[in-house]
C-alpha cells in the first residue's frame, strides 16, 4: 500500500438522495421504484414546451428536515437555477437546481473514528434539485432511456475536504445513510440508486498546506465501493506523483469489476453550466414558524442514541452499534427495556442478545422488518424476565420462541399451559445427578481418566430426565460435586 | 464578443454555422452587449438583482401523485424507440 507517512488524501464526498416523497419534484407523476419504464411520466418531466414546473412543498420541507439534522443554517430566502447541459437522460436541456443560494449551508455530522472518538465532517451545502432519467447502456446497440426517475427530488449534499481515509468517507457515508433514514425522508438505498455517491480526491504530501490536483470519482454504487474506489484512487495518484508524473483534473469512472478507475469518455463533457436564476418558480421563504415545526419533529439522531443506550443501558459499543443501525429495531430494544418493572443491566445485554440473534435471525429468515414481526416489546421482555430469573432454560425460551411469536400468546400462559417452568429444586436436580451418575459407570470412568468433554452428555441426561426443565447451573454444581 | 466565444456557445448549444455566420455573429453580439452595457454606467450598489417582475413567494404544490400521461403518448416524439424507451445513439464508451 501507498506510504501513510509520507502522503495525505484529500477526501470531499458529494452525495445524492432521492427524497421519500409520493410525487415528483415539479410535477404530479408517481416517484414509485420498479414501474414499468416511461409510464411515470408528463409534460412536465418530458420537457415538452411550454409545461411549467410546480414546487412539491415536501422537497423543501425534507431538505431543511435534513439541514436541521446535519446542523446546517437554513437560508431564508432562497431561489432554484437551471443548469444548462445537453445530455440525453434531461430532456428540458436543463436541470433545475440550486446555485449560489442553496437552502442550507455551512453544517456537519459527527462521525465514529473509534470507540472513544469522534471526528466532525463539514458540509458546505444541501441543495434542492430534480433526478435525470435513467440511461442504460448495456442491453442495445443504443443507449436506452427510462424517464420514470427523471424528476424525482434529489438533495445534494456537499462535505467539506474534511475526509482523510477511505475509512472515513465509508464512516461519513453510512452516518448519512442512517440520518436519512431516522429522518424518514429517504431509502437511502444505494443499490437500487436511491443514494448516489461522488468522491473528489487529491493527495498531498504530508505537512504540504495546499490541496494537490483532485480527480472526481463517479459510479460509486456501493458501500463497499465507495470504499474501494478511494482506496485505489488514493494509492494510483501517490504512484503517479512517485514516478514523476502529474495528476490531471478529470472523472473517473469505478469499474468495480476490474477493481480500478478510469478516465471517463463522454461526447459531452462542457462543464459550462451557464446557471442563471429559474424564471418558471419563485422564491422560497422558510418562515421561522415552519423551520421550528420542523426542528420539533426531528428524532433523536443515530449517534446521539448509540451514545445514550451505551450509556443508559450499560451495553457495549457493538451491541449499540447493532441495535441503532436500524431505526424501528433501536425503537423495540429500548420499547422492550422500559417494560422491566426494575432496571437491570444484565436484563438489558439479555434483550440485545436476544434480539442480535434469535429476532434478526427471524427476520433475516422471513425477510421482513422488526415491525412487520408479531412480536410485542412486552412479550420479549416477559420472555427475558423468565429467562433471567432462571424460571425457563434458554433452552426452553429458545423452543417456545417460536409459538410466542406466531400465536402472539405471553410466554408466562405457554410455559404454564405446558408445564415448563424450570426445575430448580436443589434436592430433585441431586438425585436425577446421583441416578444418571450410577447409571453410567463405563462412561464416569471414562470422564475420570480425561475424556472431558463426556460433561455434556450427563447435562444431556439430566435434562432428558427432567424434560430439558433442569436449571443447567444447578446440574452443573452437582455434576461437579459428583464428578470429581 | 470575438469568434472564438460565439464558437463555444454555439457548441454548447448544439449549433453547427459557417465561418462567415459566425464573424458576423460576433459583430452582432458585440452590438447588442454594447448597448445592454450602457447599464453599468448608472449607481447600482443599492438595487437588489430582480430575478422576475413580480413578488411572490411559496407557491407550492401538495405532496400527491396523479396519473401520468400513457407510455405511448410519452414516447410519441422519441425519435427512435423500443417497445418500452426512447433510444438514443450510445453516448457513453
Amino acid at each position: 500500500m501507498y506510504n501513510q507517512d509520507k502522503y495525505e488524501a484529500i477526501i470531499g464526498l458529494e452525495v445524492h438522495s432521492q427524497l421519500l416523497t409520493e410525487s415528483k419534484a415539479f410535477c404530479t407523476c408517481s416517484t414509485k421504484f420498479g414501474d414499468t419504464p416511461n409510464t411515470n411520466t408528463c409534460p412536465v418531466c418530458l420537457g415538452h414546451p411550454g409545461a411549467l414546473p410546480t414546487l412539491n412543498e415536501k422537497l423543501v420541507e425534507y431538505a431543511i428536515k435534513m439541514g436541521l439534522a446535519t446542523n446546517c443554517h437554513i437560508r431564508q430566502s432562497s431561489i432554484f437555477a437551471r443548469k444548462n447541459y445537453f445530455y440525453e437522460d434531461l430532456p428540458k436541456g436543463y436541470q433545475i437546481s440550486q446555485y449560489d443560494q442553496p437552502i442550507c449551508y455551512d453544517g456537519f455530522i459527527e462521525i465514529e473514528l473509534d470507540e472513544f472518538s469522534t471526528k466532525k465532517i463539514g458540509i458546505t451545502r444541501i441543495h434542492m434539485e430534480e433526478d435525470t432519467g435513467k440511461s442504460i447502456h448495456d442491453i442495445d446497440i443504443d443507449t436506452l432511456l427510462d424517464f420514470n426517475r427523471c424528476g424525482i427530488p434529489l438533495i445534494e449534499i456537499v462535505s467539506e475536504p474534511d475526509i482523510r481515509s477511505a475509512d472515513e468517507a465509508y464512516k461519513y457515508l453510512e452516518q448519512l445513510r442512517q440520518i436519512l433514514l431516522y429522518l424518514g425522508i429517504s431509502t437511502a438505498n444505494m443499490e437500487e440508486g436511491a443514494l448516489r455517491c461522488d468522491a473528489n480526491i487529491s493527495v498531498r504530501l504530508r505537512g504540504e498546506k495546499n490541496f494537490g490536483t483532485k480527480t472526481e470519482v463517479k459510479n460509486l454504487n456501493s458501500f463497499r465501493n465507495v470504499q474501494k474506489a478511494i482506496e485505489y484512487e488514493i494509492q494510483r495518484q501517490i504512484e503517479e506523483i512517485e514516478s514523476g508524473n502529474i495528476i490531471h483534473q478529470e472523472t473517473r469512472l469505478w469499474d468495480a469489476a476490474k477493481h480500478q478507475t478510469r478516465v471517463m469518455r463522454t461526447k459531452e463533457m462542457a462543464h459550462d453550466y451557464r446557471y442563471f436564476p429559474e424564471p418558471d418558480l419563485v422564491e422560497v421563504f422558510v418562515e421561522d414558524k415552519f423551520q421550528n415545526e420542523i426542528l420539533n419533529t426531528l428524532p433523536e439522531l443515530p449517534l446521539q442514541k448509540k451514545k445514550r443506550f451505551i450509556k443508559d443501558y450499560s451495553i457495549n459499543n457493538y451491541d449499540a452499534t447493532i441495535l441503532v443501525n436500524d431505526y424501528d429495531l433501536a425503537n423495540f430494544y429500548e420499547n422492550t427495556i422500559k417494560c422491566f418493572s426494575q432496571p437491570d443491566k444484565n436484563k438489558n445485554k439479555l434483550v440485545s442478545n436476544w434480539i442480535q440473534t434469535e429476532v434478526l435471525r427471524i427476520l433475516s429468515e422471513q425477510n421482513i422488518s422488526i415491525n412487520e414481526l408479531n412480536l410485542s416489546a412486552n412479550n420479549l421482555s416477559e420472555l427475558i424476565e423468565l429467562l433471567a430469573s432462571d424460571k425457563i432454560s434458554s433452552r426452553i425460551a429458545k423452543d417456545i420462541f417460536p409459538e410466542i411469536i406466531s400465536t402472539g400468546k405471553n410466554p408466562n400462559a405457554i410455559i404454564k399451559e405446558k408445564n415448563l417452568v424450570q426445575v430448580s429444586d436443589d434436592a430433585l436436580i441431586e438425585s436425577i445427578v446421583k441416578k444418571i451418575i450410577d447409571e453410567n459407570p463405563d462412561n464416569v470412568q471414562k470422564y475420570k481418566n480425561g475424556k472431558n468433554n463426556l460433561f455434556g452428555f450427563f447435562v444431556g441426561q439430566v435434562m432428558k430426565e427432567t424434560q430439558g426443565k433442569a436449571n443447567p447451573k444447578i446440574i452443573n454444581k452437582f455434576l461437579e460435586k459428583y464428578l470429581s | 464578443m470575438d469568434t472564438k466565444a460565439i464558437k463555444h456557445i454555439a457548441e454548447l448549444a448544439h449549433l453547427k454555422f459557417k465561418d462567415e455566420e459566425i464573424e458576423s455573429f460576433a459583430i452582432q453580439f458585440s452590438g447588442i452587449i454594447n448597448y445592454v452595457s450602457s447599464v453599468e454606467k448608472l449607481s447600482l450598489e443599492r438595487i437588489e438583482p430582480l430575478t422576475r417582475p413580480f413578488e411572490a413567494q411559496n407557491v407550492v404544490r401538495q405532496d400527491m401523485a396523479q396519473s401520468s400521461i400513457p407510455k405511448e403518448d410519452a414516447l410519441l416524439n422519441a425519435p427512435k424507440r423500443n417497445e418500452m424507451f426512447f433510444k438514443v445513439p450510445k453516448v457513453i464508451e
